[in-house]
């Protein structure tokens, strides 16, 4: 062992304090996710529920894509708390598929019948605007709870946790966003989903990653 | 073979209790599991292909993401496993950085064999040595492709746009038969060129 190392355990035997053990991932997911149905509950307080109880009754595709769009955010936070952890495997990271592929397909579906059934109310791009606006808004909260807990353990894989995160977290924001979407997604909003998600993931993957990243060794080798 | 897994299996146990003990403070416990794994993490860090001479750095960056990880080790998994995970990523983000480093930094031996710099006393002492027969000699013994492009490119300091019409060769192919023949002489003159 060189002396160099010998010293860097030393001074790492110095600054040891005793810490307090995580909790495992899956509790730690279902801590952020408890914050979401928080939050749920508070925006269900200001929504209109008999009249989305109404659509999800008629209309089987809404169902569908919340069913989506709510396992992808399970799904994901699951993921994300367990690639924080360093001994997990990448892989973890395939988790939100299925939810994302039922999100994707049944969001297609609702856009479609919107194109196909005449009289049908899309949204609009004013509508759509709106829509933007929330996804990314309620994402900051989200986004920095993700962050915060995350930060407390140590991704390995500190680009693919955020990205995964933000994940969760644009999928719990597109989820709540059904509580103020009375009306199909058109073609156009449809696409501003899209890039209010992408947003969401990109600007996590950029900044959650670079928050993840410890600095410690760079500044001490 | 048993056996030498039964000493794993209990080494791995020793290990996870004393990293236990490390998460309520024990600085004892800790230096010592510190030192004990440190082999393991220097092999583990070399069969990732990490060259010995980056080992050293690269066994410290794990030492210091194990502290920094301490309160993610689950007593009830395995310590090697987790250890050996961090070791490995660690060992492929120090290639990915290397890799990165020698992208962004470009090698290019013949900008200092064409640019000397005028105020160096070394490059008269190049010429006088370029001069010297056994430097004739060593360059008349390169492979013909090194002894071309040594020739057009260090003795005629023809630029490479030049070089590669006159000999009919790929620009790429002349700079990797220049950076050979310098090696090859740089090694025969024991690194005394230029």
């Amino acid at each position: 062992m060189t002396a160099q190392i010998d010293r860097l355990i030393a001074d790492l035997g110095a600054d040891l304090r005793p810490v307090r053990r995580l909790s495992a991932p899956i509790l730690r997911a279902a801590g952020w996710l408890l914050l979401v149905a928080t939050l749920a509950i508070v925006l269900a307080y200001f929504a209109n529920l008999p009249a989305i109880a109404h659509r999800l009754r008629f209309v089987p595709d809404m169902w569908l894509a919340v069913l989506g769009s709510t396992l992808t955010t399970v799904l994901a936070a699951i993921a994300a708390f367990e690639l924080s952890f360093p001994d997990r495997k990448p892989v973890w990271a395939l988790l939100p598929l299925p939810g994302l592929a039922l999100w994707v397909a049944a969001t297609g579906m609702g856009c479609l019948r919107a194109w196909v059934i005449p009289d049908t109310h899309a949204a609009d791009m004013a509508e759509a605007t709106h829509c933007f606006r929330f996804i990314v808004l309620l994402s900051i909260p989200l986004s920095i709870a993700m962050i915060l807990m995350i930060r407390r353990a140590c991704p390995l894989r500190p680009n693919l946790t955020a990205a995964t995160g933000g994940l969760a977290v644009a999928a719990a924001a597109a989820t709540l966003l059904n509580f103020f979407h009375p009306y199909d997604a058109g073609a156009t909003d449809m696409v501003v989903h899209i890039l209010a998600i992408g947003l969401v993931i990109g600007a996590n993957r950029v900044l959650g990653g670079r928050l993840l990243t410890p600095k410690t060794f760079a500044r001490r080798l | 073979m048993a056996a030498a897994s039964q000493r794993a299996a209990e080494l791995d146990g020793e290990w996870s209790a004393m990293m236990a003990a490390a998460q309520t403070g024990d600085r004892i416990a800790y230096e010592r599991l510190l030192r004990g794994c440190t082999p393991l993490i220097r092999r583990v860090v070399m069969r990732q292909g990490v060259y010995a001479d980056r080992a050293d750095d690269v066994v410290q960056e794990v030492l210091l993401t194990i502290h920094r990880a301490r309160q993610t080790y689950d007593p009830a998994r395995s310590f090697s496993a987790w250890l050996c995970a961090i070791a490995q990523r660690r060992a492929i983000d120090a290639l990915r950085r290397r890799g990165r480093q020698d992208r962004r930094e470009v090698f290019a031996p013949l900008d200092y064999e064409n640019h000397p710099d005028p105020s160096d006393a070394r490059q008269h002492g190049m010429t006088e040595s370029m001069q010297d027969a056994s430097m004739r000699g060593a360059i008349d013994e390169l492979p013909d492709g090194q002894r071309e492009a040594i020739e057009m490119l260090a003795l005629q300091q023809m630029s490479l746009d030049d070089a590669a019409i006159a000999t009919g060769k790929t620009k790429g192919a002349l700079k990797v038969n220049m950076h050979r023949a310098l090696k090859t002489l740089r090694a025969r003159f024991g690194g005394d060129l230029g």
